[in-house]
């Protein structure tokens, strides 16, 4: 452990290291590199939910000016990764086969990819698009969750392994809850909604020579789909290359290699030309995955003066019929409060549908609606106020591993958040509260998710100017990565932030994991420091060996730069390092350093956590809902980017209020078909509907969770925001709204 | 490629001319939503005339009336002070529809002429009469929480999506067109029409004609009136319901009222029963419930959408009371 790292100076809010690139349209995203004879492909979606192509005419298409292929699997190319039958590499791994595009003639769900036309500019690839004519064979489809509820089953990964986080947990009495003194049960329901970040997904693959393929592609992992293509194409990792330098919001899309990639890199070696394929908003709805409409119910039990006795929670997630989606919907159920008997069922319902990703807080932000919302209708029938609920519920170890917390300061952000929303306002009784017409709530929810760490590798480099140079094969999906961890570097270095770069988003860089389940500044934020501190090393290696004998017992920790000159301890070294790398005759020194999670992870639960506060305002007549203000607290360990960090939260909390009222991607199941797939029509968050958002972080590291102090924040930015709002709705009207979103037409 | 002719017309005989002898040929002056159609396959005109150039953005006072050139920007209509001034219900309704952005590039006359936004019409793989007549209607026994309970079809359900018109309805507006043979006027509540067996036909406007202006005659309900609009998010959304409310008051009795409202109905819909209701009445909570009951007779409710029958009166109250300061 590194406790001297947090003696040195604090980290202090930074502007984005990338934030001018980005507002002067300099950043290069996946569709912008502007490769010579580049063509540029167009994918037409099948027009039902169930069954096969009876024959496809592209006669019109291929006959149209510019048009240079019209591809599906009457003519693809054969992936050599489809054979041997059965088995299409993906990491990371889902249960069952992703869909292999152009493969054959059968329809999985609707608007599954089935032709891609190639041109010579995009519109004449449109418009080939649109000549296409697709006959079918017609099968009766399935996609209604709810009405096929009874076909819901427990995952493989479960059936194998009853130690698998979706498999059947109990613990305590079987008949705890039957035998509670208060009881409450409730079912919950959230409906299918899509990622929509604001950059489309896009790729253009390119053919370097036959063996050698090079994808700028929107991805939240180089390495992951370096792989899966060398995979997929069979061919040497090194041959194949991934460049993701700049992402426009991923939100979890991005976690997965999607069929649309496949098409693109078919595409480009049946054209011979790099070929660019960007999905339309409608696509986005329909082929690179969403969060799974899931249903839950909730027994709890508890007894009159407000201790949990009982949570029986079950869930029932949509996935499709080739792959099987899990999430961590029950987890948190639990490890969250001190009941002594829990009961989780996870279950999943194949449908006709494409198969989902995770999205941003994936599962926890599901299973934390019902269960925050059971939470608040406990509270509530017991008559006690609903934070007091929680914190008689406290625990102090986590019951689910049976093992101490690395940190938790859940008792810290409850504090701070009753005094920032104004909680001594609110009123126990619902309604009670009134601003002229308005009714007025206050509601809060918990979230929780896994400090998550993988291995990861930092290359650096320090040269005689004193610039800081490191990379990194890590994405940045918009949440400040290069900031982050510039200012980790800054703070271990004493080199000024605007003397570090830190290039990230090829796969020729070392090796990173994905940017995803928060892991990234606890994953890749070690590897930065363990390269700085190597660095560190060598000179004081090299200034010993030049006779300098204040360095002789040095350690890493001892040195930092202020300015040119070398510190130690504190005070001069008397050399700068210029002196150094001449004096040894070198430009520069350079050090790659790989981090891993340790044994820490075998005795402690690790958890970061957030807390969520809402006051809204509900219309008695319209049913309108207006969000006037949401306090966003988390005990997320040390925040190496104050600024960055709290746009996460801003960025989630809106998100939040995206589920709480707005977000529902409608779909007709007589048609399998969405109904609500633009943004007209799939309602997210716009300015108005924005709050003043207010953000507090306990900001203490966690050491046993990694060398930075870091438990990871991207998701539980967005975790108990939605039952948080969904409870005020209920202390404003009475009105407890159990299916989201919370629309006007539900509370009149 | 989709080939279409792209030509310029200057005047509004220019315009009219160049539509005459051309089948399936379209004004284009914002082009914010016929562009979109245009993308998605809905629409493919064989000629756009531009009319950008054509001189009808002014607004202007004349003898008991106040005249809004076709081409007027939604934004500048807003933001006049004549209209601030003498018609803030009109104001209001286009501060509450689409985005500053959109307004900003939308005219008054493509926004009479916007077509539905349901979600069947812009689906090429749905049935949708007012697309492809014949195919049937999807939103009937589909996913209609969006659609019309008054004046609706067996062939169409789709609402017009206009805050704007509803004001304009409400204000006795009149629409002064021009044709081949010249000008004329229609009734702006004559100006949409409901689907009956020609969903495809969202108005009156005969071939070649073009609008160019709307006219509304001074009236004394400037101070006095509200346009409530309620969706599913607080902007940038379209209406569940919306209601135009303007009332004459003299001190607490009812002289005037107008009311009509959006989200409702295949065009704007005036409630010319319910203003009767209020005519010398005081104004009151419950004179405005009786009104409201009135006024959502005949309302129809399909699977979807049967909360528009709580929520229709409640908006009509709620917008009556804001436009007589009873909140």
């Amino acid at each position: 452990m590194n406790e001297a790292f947090f003696d040195k100076k604090e980290y202090k809010p930074l502007d984005r290291v990338d934030g001018r690139l980005k507002v002067t349209g300099a950043a290069q995203y996946s569709a912008e590199y502007p490769l010579p004879n580049m063509a540029y492909a167009v994918l037409v979606g099948s027009r039902i939910a169930k069954g096969t192509i009876k024959s496809i005419d592209t006669k019109a298409a291929e006959r149209a000016p510019g048009v240079l292929a019209v591809i599906s699997h009457m003519n693809a190319i054969k992936v050599p990764g489809y054979q041997p039958k059965g088995e299409h590499p993906s990491e990371p791994s889902t249960n069952g086969q992703p869909l292999r595009v152009f493969f054959d003639n059968k329809i999985y769900s609707n608007d599954q990819p089935i032709v891609a036309v190639v041109a010579v500019s995009l519109e004449k690839a449109q418009h080939g698009a649109s000549l296409v004519k697709v006959q079918y064979n017609k099968e009766q489809h399935q996609t209604d969750l709810e009405a096929n509820a009874k076909a819901a089953k427990l995952p493989e990964a479960a059936k194998k392994n009853p130690k698998s986080p979706t498999a059947d947990y109990d613990r305590g009495q079987k008949d705890a809850f039957e035998n509670s003194a208060v009881k409450i049960e409730a079912e919950y329901v959230l409906p299918t909604e899509m990622h929509n970040p604001m950059e489309l997904q896009a790729i253009i693959a390119h053919w370097e020579a036959d063996d050698k393929l090079t994808v700028y592609d929107k991805v939240q992992g180089t390495k992951m789909t370096q792989k899966n293509f060398a995979k997929e194409w069979n061919l040497p990792e090194e041959n194949v290359k991934c460049i993701t330098t700049f992402v426009g919001g991923a939100f979890g899309n991005g976690l997965h290699n999607w069929p649309h990639e496949t098409a693109a890199i078919i595409a480009a070696k049946q054209v011979k030309r790099p070929v660019k394929l960007v999905l339309t908003r409608e696509q986005m709805f329909t082929m690179v995955g969403y969060r799974p409409r899931t249903w839950q119910k909730i027994q709890m039990g508890a007894t009159q003066d407000g201790k949990l006795v009982a949570i029986n929670h079950e869930s029932i997630g949509q996935t499709s019929t080739y792959e099987e989606f899990t999430e961590s919907t029950l987890q948190q159920t639990r490890m969250m409060y001190a009941s002594p008997n829990v009961s989780t069922r996870y279950r999943i319902l194949p449908l006709n549908v494409a198969t989902p990703i995770w999205m941003r807080g994936p599962g926890e932000a599901t299973g934390a609606f019902g269960l925050e919302s059971a939470m608040d209708e406990m509270a509530h029938v017991i008559g006690m106020d609903p934070i007091d609920f929680r914190l008689a519920n406290y625990t102090e170890s986590d019951p689910d591993k049976k093992m101490p917390w690395s940190t938790k300061y859940m008792r810290e952000c409850y504090e701070e958040g009753k005094k920032r929303i104004g909680w001594e306002n609110r009123k126990l009784k619902p309604g009670e509260v009134r601003d002229g017409e308005w009714l007025v709530g206050y509601g809060m929810g918990t979230g929780t998710f896994g400090a998550n760490r993988s291995s990861a590798t930092v290359h650096a480099e320090l040269n005689k100017e004193g610039n800081l140079i490191m990379h990194c094969a890590i994405t940045d999906i918009g949440p400040g990565t290069g900031t982050a961890m510039v200012q980790i570097a800054s703070n271990a270095t004493g080199i000024p932030t605007e003397k570090i770069t830190f290039h990230l988003g090829s796969s020729e860089f070392p090796n990173a994991g994905l940017q995803g389940g928060s892991s990234t500044v606890n994953s890749v934020g070690p590897a930065v420091l363990s390269a700085c501190n190597a660095l560190k090393e060598q000179l004081i290696t090299m200034a010993a060996a030049k006779g300098n004998a204040a360095f002789n017992s040095a350690k890493a920790d001892d040195l930092m730069f202020d300015k040119n000159e070398l510190q130690l301890g504190g005070k001069s070294a008397k050399t700068t390092l210029a002196d150094l790398f001449k004096q040894n005759n070198i430009e520069k020194i350079e050090t790659t350093k790989e981090s891993k999670p340790d044994e820490n992870r075998t005795k402690y639960s690790m958890y970061a956590f957030s807390m969520h506060f809402a006051k809204v305002h509900v219309h008695p007549f319209t049913g309108q809902v207006r969000v006037k203000k949401i306090v966003c607290c988390a005990d997320a360990g040390t925040i190496v980017s104050p600024k960055t960090a709290a746009s996460q939260m801003i960025g989630g909390a809106t998100g939040g209020i995206g589920m709480a009222l707005t977000e529902d991607a409608v779909m007709d199941h007589r048609f399998g078909r969405y109904v609500t797939k633009d943004l007209a029509d799939y309602h997210m968050p716009v300015h108005a509907d924005v709050p003043d958002i207010d953000v507090y972080f306990v900001n203490k590291p966690d050491l046993l969770a990694d060398p930075v102090g870091s438990k990871g924040l991207g998701e539980i930015a967005i975790i108990g925001v939605a039952p948080a709002i969904a409870n005020a709705v209920f202390n404003a009207t009475g009105k407890r709204i159990r299916e989201l979103p919370i629309t006007p037409d539900k509370l009149i | 490629m989709i080939q279409f002719q792209y030509e310029r017309a200057a005047t509004t005989k220019a315009a009219v001319s160049a539509l005459v002898n051309s089948s399936n040929a379209k004004f284009i002056a914002g082009g914010t939503n016929l562009v979109d159609l245009m993308k998605r396959n809905i629409t493919a005109p064989t000629k756009l005339v531009d009319i950008n150039q054509v001189p009808l953005k002014d607004i202007q006072q004349q003898n008991g009336k106040i005249s809004i050139g076709a081409l007027a920007l939604n934004s500048r209509v807003a933001e006049h002070k004549l209209i601030i001034e003498k018609h803030p219900l009109l104001s209001q309704a286009l501060n509450a529809g689409a985005s500053p952005q959109i307004r900003n590039m939308a005219t008054v006359g493509g926004n009479m002429m916007q077509r539905t936004r349901c979600h069947y019409f812009y689906d090429t793989a749905l049935p949708c009469n007012k697309r492809e007549p014949g195919s049937g209607c999807g939103a009937l026994e589909g996913l209609n929480r969006m659609h019309a309970v008054f004046g609706t079809s067996e062939q169409c359900i789709a609402v017009h999506p206009s805050d704007m018109c509803v004001a304009l309805v409400a204000l006795d507006a009149t629409v002064l067109v021009a044709g081949p043979k010249g000008e004329r006027r229609i009734p702006f509540e004559e100006f949409h029409r409901l689907p009956g067996k020609q969903p495809e036909k969202d108005n009156t406007l005969q071939n070649n004609e073009m609008i160019v202006s709307v006219e509304i005659p001074d009236n004394a309900f400037s101070k006095n009136s509200h346009y409530m609009k309620v969706r599913d998010r607080a902007s940038y959304a379209f209406a569940l319901v919306s209601v135009a409310a303007a009332l004459n008051m003299d001190g607490k009795i009812i002289k005037e009222a107008r009311l009509a409202m959006g989200g409702v109905a295949h065009k704007p819909w005036r409630l010319k029963e319910a203003e009767k209701a209020l005519i010398g009445k005081t104004a009151s909570e419950e004179t405005f419930r009786q009104a409201a009951e009135i006024a959502m007779q005949g309302a129809k409710a399909y699977k979807y959408n049967a909360f528009k029958l709580k929520l229709g009166p409640n908006v009509i109250v709620e917008a009556l009371k804001n436009a007589a300061d009873l909140v």
